[in-house]
């Protein structure tokens, strides 16, 4: 079946630097920098890329950070509890515009 | 043959697995139990990739300027001391287990190992198994070694600590200055019992409170207290420096333990670790993985150049892997060396046995029992 999605394509991403080496090479480097430990661990940074991944629901992202973040020593549970976090970020965007609703209502209502 | 009497109730309780109760291969009769099925598993399937493209191990070494892999100096005298365990992990490579009475090294044997080690000038001897304590050699061979002025490394399941029988044991090798090498996958709950057995953890916290209370785990070189930790499932383990800081401040802050240092070890494709990739269709991806982070940077200080490992009947192989493979050492000439008949010249002139599983060792940033190589 055709589809857009190819889980073989997560292993060519640096191949997207055929079309202009220079800032592949520029993105890769700070890529990698990113994810290095630093004042957060690698294994906190792999837990937000994780949540990201989940929020952004790039499935390319889910497979390479659910197996990124078991390497960097984090267990189902961490993992889960990262995963409500985008969870709740995301479902909370939505109600806080309902404060938006809320005031127009009270604005225009008797 | 070790008595059952040993086999007391209190070393039974450990239930492995929190879904399925582990058994050795052994006890199952399984035809993986043995070695040539192991081997054969591995060379069945197709790899490419690696720096030859093959997926075979002696090619990738010659690639990397190693056109025969041959011994440094030898620095550990490895002893397994027999199969047999209180515990049956999912993962483990010499399908220990309870049931496993039979092979357990005998007090001769013990003897010709300890000649052998005045022989080898190896400064430090290294105790496994199965659980060595449960071996009833063990507390003189650990003596025998400390007189000889040797650094001994004990690895420790850490649950046989809890049993009544082996209690004194923390105390007792701390005045003999013996490192305790402990076996921890996760400083959570979740995946140390899924790797090995329900309830796990909770023996293994205690274990470390009484190796804390001892005196291990906090700097002093004689009184060391180190961890180790295997992937729970197939992926390579992180950067062991990272991992041992996170491990060091959550076994702090949740159980106030303390302990010196982590090696983060690679699960090795035999065994009951490989009997689970092929039950989870896992073998061809594990085996790709392996074989893709071959790093050419860890050859150099792998535990085979500077170790003999010895087999409870007094074989001898290049490495731990290798004797639960049953491949013995090839020195020149035809003979099958015995630790009765120890020859570090001979020894030396060996070349070292190598096939597929050796890519576990040779991974991302190496793994050998010291920990990573690169």
């Amino acid at each position: 079946m055709e589809t857009y999605y190819k889980p073989e394509d997560l292993a060519k991403f640096g191949d997207i630097a055929e079309g202009n080496p220079e800032l592949g090479r520029a993105f890769f480097s700070y890529y990698g920098k990113v994810f290095e430990d630093g004042a957060l661990t690698a294994r906190e940074k792999s837990l937000i890329a994780l949540a990201v991944a989940h929020a952004i629901q790039c499935p390319y992202c889910i497979d390479a950070y659910a197996n990124d973040a078991l390497e960097k020593g984090s267990d189902l549970e961490q993992m889960t509890e990262a995963v409500h976090v985008a969870t709740a970020i995301r479902g909370g965007a939505s109600l806080v515009h309902g404060v938006q609703m809320l005031e127009h209502v009270k604005a225009t209502m008797m | 043959m070790i008595s059952l009497k040993v086999l007391s109730e209190e070393l039974m309780p450990t239930t492995p697995g929190p879904n399925a109760t582990t058994t050795s291969l052994r006890y199952r009769r399984e035809p993986l139990a043995h070695p040539s099925v192991q081997l054969g598993a591995l060379d069945a399937l197709t790899l490419k990739g690696g720096r030859e493209g093959a997926g075979r191990f002696e090619l990738d070494l010659k690639a990397s300027n190693w056109p025969t892999l041959t011994p440094a100096t030898l620095d550990i005298f490895q002893i397994n001391l027999g199969k047999l365990c209180n515990m049956t992990c999912r993962h483990c490579h010499v399908d220990s287990g309870p049931d496993r009475v039979r092979e357990n090294m005998d007090r001769e044997t013990v003897d010709a190992c300890l000649r052998a080690i005045e022989l080898s000038g190896a400064h430090t001897v290294d105790l496994t198994g199965g659980a060595p304590e449960l071996n009833p050699n063990f507390e003189y061979l650990v003596e025998a070694c400390v007189a000889q002025g040797k650094h001994v490394i004990d690895r420790c399941n850490l649950t046989i600590l809890r049993v009544r029988r082996y209690r004194h044991l923390p105390k007792w090798m701390a005045e003999r200055g013996v490192e305790v090498v402990c076996s921890l996958p996760h400083y959570r709950k979740l995946n140390t019992d899924a790797q090995r057995g329900k309830g796990t953890y909770v023996k293994s916290i205690e274990a470390l409170r009484q190796l804390n209370a001892a005196g291990y785990g906090q700097g002093d070189p004689n009184r060391q207290l180190t961890l180790v930790s295997n992937p729970v499932g197939a992926f390579l383990p992180g950067n062991q420096a990272t991992l041992e800081a996170e491990w060091k401040s959550a076994l702090e802050a949740n159980h106030g333990v303390t302990f010196d240092r982590l090696l983060a070890l690679t699960n090795m494709p035999i065994s009951r670790y490989l009997e689970w990739l092929l039950q989870k269709g896992l073998l061809e991806t594990y085996m790709e993985r392996l074989v893709n982070a071959f790093n050419p940077a860890t050859i150099a200080g792998l535990m085979c150049r500077n170790t003999i490992s010895v087999s409870w009947d007094g074989r001898l192989f290049d490495c731990d892997f290798n004797q639960q493979l049953e491949l013995e050492v090839q020195v020149p000439g035809a003979a099958r060396p015995h630790v009765k008949d120890f020859n570090l010249d001979l020894l030396m002139q060996r070349q070292i046995v190598t096939h597929r599983h050796c890519y576990g060792c040779t991974a991302g940033a190496g793994s050998s029992c010291g920990g990573q190589t690169a």
